[in-house]
């Protein structure tokens, strides 16, 4: 078989981007478009394993570890935001979240 | 039973490679995982009920820890599944509970503007295929064997060193902790109801 | 095939680094059923220790004293009726207890039984027995939800906030042991075998180093464990007068079985954990201090007369049976099991003579395994017994109590510990 290459985690990582933004985009539940956040955020964290494996240096896996604590606290905050928000106007829905225009 | 076949028995099942080993199967276990990956991705982004959405990141959350140890950084494989896995889903699964609605999972899926969104996200992707294409020579093939056995105490060393090439993200560490200062009390106040 | 066994009996590294799946594959069978042998063991246990702690005698019809209850208790559960409510998810409902299955059993890949009785022996050995135990969570609060009913969704929900928010005391007081093992060295390790050799090496028990600092620090472990896993007086999430059983309502029959064996399985994974940590693993007392030969041999003579002793109390329980004659064939199980136990203890004697009197390569082998596994083994029933008695003893706390203790009481003193322990380190050569 082909041994495995950079390149195929390369590939794989553009699909989970790809797939993460179709999320954001599309979706209409503000809960799945946080996720789909977290999935763009995994395929960059590939990548940049991927390369630090290619470079042989760990530079790469250190940013991936603050992306990681990164992602938790825009999680966090994400969610508190759309908690307060659902408390105020009791939807969830991307399209009705629409305040700032008449 | 055959001397020699006997003989070849124990060679084959008492190998000892020592430490930084040969990984074992590892296109079948590539394709496993990221197929993994890939399908739960998928899942994410196109069921119905959110606690399915939620489900299925986890698969894909795992999944990519276990590529992350097929590439030699077991210390981020472990930060991740702690993270993520372990802390950042239970905070998801949590507010689906919270704000999930009963009429939320009978909603359509898709919103308004779906059809400009997957042009875009198409686009995307055609950028993404002719990078790939045209910069095939751009990646080499040589990965670098980096020594497993000391993969956390090289990147503490990175982290924590003094300045210089080891030490160079010390900054870079504090800030991030006084980033995740930053979002407990933001989560915290965001939640209140009254300030 | 002698040879081919003994070729991997005299290995001196775990099945994961030799990079040999056959016998990885081997270990987990045996972990597996030893597991399952264990949580079987441990629910007799509980029983019975709960009853004489309430001076009353548990079950005694079942088998002699109850043996075979646990058994009757899996035929039940077996041939229930699976009730699945009928609003439930049906796919998650399902997949609830798997997943906490699943956690609680892949900690067991990392455990060392011994230097190289372990399935693999990572390098994040710690990390990923932390990382794993929080996955079991996930199954909590899925099963609440999945349940589509109130009060599983409450109990879930207090569940997986206690769970996680014991994590952080855990992980802190884990974070402390680990500092104790760069102190002779200068390089600390997170493998859990490494951790123990570094206990053997600085020759003493992490509990015990740096006193109190190992002490306290085991001790919030221990607290930490104890809620980590849902049991009294931590139980609040589950407790029958509370909230009717809390996440685990609506399952019957294997399901349920399921959650309970998830929940043992992680009591012993937990508690396999401080032994590892901080009471020296497969150690026996006094390994540096106590070397020649004949301490070697008194302290190989243990795991027979655990055995024998336990026979020993079989006798005595056959013998002061009733003499009637719906007692006979109690009397008569009663007796086969003790004439097992002596056989065993019988057994491990003669190993145990033959390993330590001569250096023939099989017994001293043999005999050397099952010592390592003996006392770890031995130091984990004790923590099991610590549960048992922990539940009997103290009332339970009240959620809003038990959130406050977690953050606001072990929080503070695992941080001031390991500040403390980093410090006296850097002082002290």
């Amino acid at each position: 078989m082909v041994p495995i290459t950079t390149f195929h985690y390369l590939v794989v990582a553009a699909a989970l981007f790809v797939l993460g933004v179709i999320g954001v985009l599309t979706r209409r539940n503000v809960v799945i478009v946080l996720m789909s956040i977290e999935l763009i955020l995994n395929a960059v964290n590939l990548n940049l394993v991927a390369f630090s494996r290619m470079w042989g240096r760990l530079d790469g896996q250190v940013f991936a570890i603050f992306i990681v604590v990164d992602a938790a606290a825009e999680a966090a905050v994400g969610l508190g935001i759309l908690i307060a928000f659902f408390r105020n106007k009791d939807t969830i829905n991307v399209d009705e979240i629409d305040l700032l225009k008449w | 039973m055959n001397p020699g076949l006997h003989q070849a028995l124990i060679a084959v099942y008492t190998t000892n490679t020592g430490p930084g080993m040969e990984p074992v199967a590892t296109p079948f276990f590539f394709y496993l995982l990221s197929g993994l990956a890939i399908a739960g991705g998928f899942l994410v982004i196109t069921r119905r009920n959110p606690v399915h959405c939620a489900l299925a990141l986890i698969v894909t959350l795992i999944a990519v820890a276990n590529l992350y140890l097929m590439l030699y950084a077991p210390f981020v494989a472990a930060v991740q599944i702690i993270v993520y896995a372990g802390g950042i889903m239970v905070l998801f699964l949590f507010v689906i509970m919270l704000v999930s609605i009963e009429r939320a999972s009978r909603d359509r899926r898709f919103n308004r503007f779906w059809p400009v969104g997957l042009a875009t996200a198409c686009g995307l992707l055609a950028l993404f295929v002719s990078a790939f294409v045209k910069g095939r020579a751009l990646f080499p093939d040589r990965m670098i064997a980096i020594p497993e056995g000391s993969n956390t105490q090289q990147v503490a060393s990175m982290l924590y060193g003094e300045a210089g090439r080891m030490g160079q993200y010390t900054f870079a560490f504090e800030i991030a902790s006084l980033l995740l200062l930053v979002a407990i009390l933001g989560a915290v106040i965001m939640t209140k109801k009254k300030i | 095939m002698p040879n081919f066994v003994m070729s991997y009996l005299g290995s001196t590294v775990t099945p994961g680094e030799a990079g040999n799946q056959f016998w990885a594959l081997v270990y987990v069978l045996i972990i597996f059923a030893g597991v399952s042998l264990a949580v079987v063991a441990m629910n007799w246990f509980e029983r019975k220790a709960l009853a004489h702690f309430q001076i009353r005698l548990g079950p005694m019809r079942v088998g002699p004293h109850g043996l075979l209850q646990p058994i009757a208790d899996a035929l039940k559960l077996m041939l229930k009726e699976d009730i699945i409510p009928a609003e439930a998810d049906q796919f998650v409902f399902w997949v609830a207890p798997l997943i906490g299955l699943l956690a609680a059993f892949t900690v067991y890949i990392v455990i060392p039984f011994g230097p190289s009785q372990a399935v693999s022996d990572m390098n994040i050995g710690i990390l990923f027995m932390l990382g794993v135990l929080s996955l079991g969570v996930l199954g909590i609060v899925v099963a609440g939800w999945a349940s589509n009913s109130h009060y599983p969704l409450i109990g879930a929900l207090r569940s997986s906030a206690q769970m996680v928010s014991y994590e952080v005391a855990m992980g802190l007081a884990v974070v402390s042991a680990v500092l104790m093992t760069s102190m002779k060295t200068g390089t600390g390790t997170l493998s859990m075998i490494g951790i123990v050799e570094s206990q053997q090496q600085q020759g003493i028990w992490f509990i015990f180093k740096f006193f109190p600092l190992g002490f306290v620090a085991f001790v919030c472990f221990v607290i930490a464990m104890i809620a980590e896993t849902n049991r009294a007086p931590f139980d609040m999430a589950e407790a029958e007068s509370e909230l009717t059983a809390g996440y685990h309502t609506e399952y019957s029959g294997l399901r349920w079985s399921l959650f309970m064996l998830a929940e043992y399985a992680a009591m012993i994974a937990v508690s396999s954990i401080a032994v590892t940590l901080w009471l020296g693993g497969w150690l026996r007392p006094f390994p540096n201090l106590l070397r020649a030969p004949a301490w070697d041999l008194i302290f190989s003579l243990f795991p027979s007369l655990t055995f024998g002793a336990l026979a020993a109390i079989a006798v005595v329980g056959a013998m002061r049976m009733p003499a009637h004659s719906y007692f006979k064939v109690q009397r008569i199980g009663l007796a086969a099991f003790a004439a097992l136990l002596g056989l065993i203890a019988l057994f491990l004697l003669v190993i145990a003579i033959a390993g330590r009197s001569s250096d023939a390569t099989v017994a001293a082998r043999l005999c050397e395994g099952i010592d390592y596994v003996y006392w770890f083994v031995l130091k984990v029933s004790l923590f099991m017994y610590l549960f048992i008695w922990c539940r009997a003893t103290w009332p339970r706390y009240r959620f809003d109590q038990l959130m406050r203790v977690g953050w606001k009481v072990l929080l503070p003193i695992t941080l001031v510990v390991l500040i403390l322990t980093a410090i006296v380190g850097v002082i002290v050569p």
